[in-house]
């Protein structure tokens, strides 16, 4: 019974040292900002392989997504006799929840996890050492560009999945069921509000970005350097990130939304 | 490090989609089109019941949307509920002694405020007053008042 | 047997009563060295001696609890960070994988240090570059990525990228392990070479008797946190001392024991199962 509470205890100290422990990273990351962006070469490359390259996922998701809308849209609302509201319905799914919420755990899957395996992999075959006995500081040449990329692209990334998501509500509801053209886009253009639906829906992927990336350069930083650490931080990436997404829109929805 | 000048071009081209998506989201998908920025003007208006009217209804003239509702607020005094509208600067010749009423929009649809032109030669200023007012129909009233006159027309017969 | 030296202009590094330990482990207990200017110093020992860990307080990585470290007349451990990072330039460090950055090629991995930390002409650099990598002879091999090299290759290229910015000292950790005949007598060569060519002083951790006693100028061997002995190949080969004996000859047993220590060996058979055993 000790042995439980003493396990337990040895945990959440665990748990309390490595929140410390990553705060106290993030904290040298924002410091090596500045640096950064005096290397402007760094973080384009960093942009590239990040954002660029998770591109082909958020589109084709978008697509798929906004299309499914579409129909469980239309299905739902044929039976009130409103299904010329669907373009509301679409959008506003879209733009307050599904487009940062899903960009970001697809992100965190696929960027998230490449960037932690990488900087894992770094760390383990010493090359991360070898800068710093260069005088390089590793902070400020290979993790701060790959945060600030990260940070940067996935509040582009969710714009573009809702953007294209609303493509595929067209596509499916006035292509396919026969939603009236007009009727779709006016609807929408009266129901969605630019700062209300649309910033907090930008808003909520600046705050993904930051954290999803936050989580995936510190837990390849922080992993074991041998290829079971690196493995076992990669799905650690994957995992937190997905908690931190889902609890923070709870969160930030409540905040926005919730006194409407 | 090969070809950077392509990786610049492709992420630029990147950051562009991504601006390009906020821009068709703000212009066709949401209202931003019919924002007509802030050359607008606040009125209010009191009613004794605005039943399930909400901050950012609509406000509308001849049944076209000019403004909407920015403010509910209440009178500890004379216990009514006083509404301010911010109306569309392009909408500034609305007569002072205009009427603003609350209905309803559809069966089940939301509640706005729509304003009756009167034929005042002054024109609603920022922070005047709409004096003549109608407040909501509420479901409940009508059918009391509906079942209280049958009762009496039944009892005369 | 002496640790010091007459001159303490003589001396680049010296290490006074250093104490460290890693966790539990005491991996160093009182330990006092001296690194001679432009000679090349080796650093011997049993497997998991710290010698790497050494290396790691000499450059900053890591601090000791106790004892003094200091590199030309700095004291290592107490240096900010900027400071450090200064005295880091002066130093290059040669790891046992090499730890070549494995996204670029071979000239940019010997060019990385250069474009850091100065603003020499694009032209320049490629001079700098060239020298180096002829140095240790791997001037054509420079378009290949660092999964193309083998081990050894690959060793040199980060030797070539150690003397990049033409340090006062260089550190290697254990540059002989897993190397073939061949590759390992080219490194060898490079060591001694370079460290008389370019006037360096080179400290060497290595448990590889052999190679490092035909270039070493001093010795000293490690043992359980201390130092057991001190001296030139030549002394060494004639101490009287038993741990210095077993481990220059190779010897299975001695000092450090064969058998990890325990029961008697009678005792556990007799026990018959190990649920009786007590430990």
């Amino acid at each position: 019974m000790v042995n439980l509470i003493r396990n337990f205890g040895r945990w959440g100290l665990g748990v309390f040292e490595r929140l410390g422990r990553g705060h106290i990273f993030l904290f040298h990351i924002l410091m090596g900002i500045p640096s950064v962006l005096a290397r402007f070469g760094l973080l384009i490359q960093q942009m590239m392989s990040v954002g660029v390259l998770s591109l082909l996922i958020i589109l084709v998701s978008g697509l798929f997504v906004g299309m499914v809308l579409g129909l469980q849209g239309y299905n739902t609302l044929v039976d009130f006799g409103a299904e010329q509201s669907l373009g509301v319905v679409v959008a506003l799914s879209l733009v307050r929840e599904l487009g940062p919420v899903v960009a970001s755990l697809l992100f965190a899957g696929r960027a998230g996890s490449a960037l932690t395996a990488e900087i894992g992999l770094m760390k383990s075959t010493e090359q991360l050492s070898g800068m710093e006995m260069m005088a390089v500081d590793p902070i400020k040449r290979v993790i701060a560009p790959r945060f600030l990329a990260g940070f940067i692209s996935l509040p582009l990334l969710a714009t573009i999945f809702s953007a294209i998501g609303v493509v595929g509500g067209f596509f499916v509801g006035v292509g396919l069921l026969g939603v009236d053209d007009g009727a779709f886009w006016s609807q929408m253009q009266a129901k969605v509000d630019f700062s209300e639906d649309i910033m907090n829906g930008v808003i909520k992927s600046i705050v993904f970005g930051f954290v999803v990336t936050w989580i995936a350069v510190f837990e390849g930083y922080d992993a074991v350097p041998t290829s079971e650490g690196v493995s076992r931080a990669t799905t650690r990436t994957v995992v937190h990130s997905a908690l931190a997404i889902l609890g923070l829109d709870f969160v930030l929805t409540a905040l926005m939304f919730g006194n409407i | 490090m090969h070809n950077s000048k392509t990786v610049e071009i492709i992420v630029g081209l990147f950051v562009a989609l991504g601006l390009a998506a906020l821009f068709m989201l703000a212009m066709k998908v949401s209202n931003l089109s019919t924002y007509s920025g802030d050359s607008g003007y606040v009125v209010t208006a009191r009613f004794e019941n605005i039943g399930g009217l909400k901050v950012r209804s609509p406000v509308t003239v001849a049944g076209v949307r000019v403004g909407r509702v920015s403010n509910i607020g209440f009178d500890n005094t004379t216990y009514e509920a006083v509404v301010s509208m911010s109306i569309s600067g392009d909408y500034n010749t609305l007569p002072t002694d205009t009427s603003a009423s609350i209905f309803t929009a559809g069966l089940l649809g939301e509640q706005y405020i729509a304003l009756e032109p009167g034929g005042d030669e002054k024109y609603l200023q920022q922070g005047g007053e709409v004096r003549l007012t109608q407040s909501a129909i509420v479901l409940e009233q009508v059918i009391g008042q509906f079942l209280y006159s049958q009762a009496e027309g039944g009892g005369d017969k | 047997m002496s640790t010091t030296s007459p001159n303490s202009d003589d001396v680049l590094v010296r290490i006074r009563n250093l104490h460290f330990s890693r966790g539990k482990r005491k991996i160093f207990d009182g330990v006092d060295l001296d690194i001679r200017r432009g000679k090349v110093t080796a650093i011997m020992g049993p497997s998991g001696t710290g010698k790497t860990t050494l290396l790691r307080l000499i450059g900053g990585q890591l601090r000791p609890e106790r004892g003094s470290i200091e590199v030309n007349g700095l004291e290592v451990p107490k240096l900010k960070l900027s400071q450090l990072y200064e005295l880091r330039k002066r130093i290059g460090m040669l790891f046992q994988s090499g730890a070549l950055l494995t996204d670029i090629n071979v000239f940019d991995n010997v060019a990385f240090p250069i474009r850091e930390h100065t603003n020499m002409p694009p032209a320049m650099i490629r001079d700098m570059v060239l020298m180096k990598l002829e140095s240790v002879g791997l001037r054509n091999a420079r378009d290949l990525m660092p999964s193309e090299l083998s081990g050894g290759m690959a060793r040199r290229v980060a030797l070539a990228r150690a003397i990049a910015l033409d340090p006062m000292m260089i550190l290697y950790d254990e540059p002989f392990t897993g190397q073939d005949p061949i590759s390992m007598g080219v490194i060898v060569q490079l060591i001694r070479l370079l460290n008389d060519a370019l006037g360096l002083t080179s400290i060497v951790v290595s448990h590889d008797v052999q190679e490092t006693a035909t270039i070493a100028d001093d010795i000293y061997v490690l043992s359980e946190g201390r130092v057991v002995g001190h001296g030139t190949p030549q002394q060494l080969a004639e101490t009287n001392s038993d741990w210095v004996k077993q481990f220059m000859q190779g010897l299975p047993d001695g000092p450090v024991p064969f058998h990890y220590p325990g029961t008697q060996y009678a005792d556990d058979l007799l026990a018959g199962s190990d649920q009786d055993r007590v430990v």
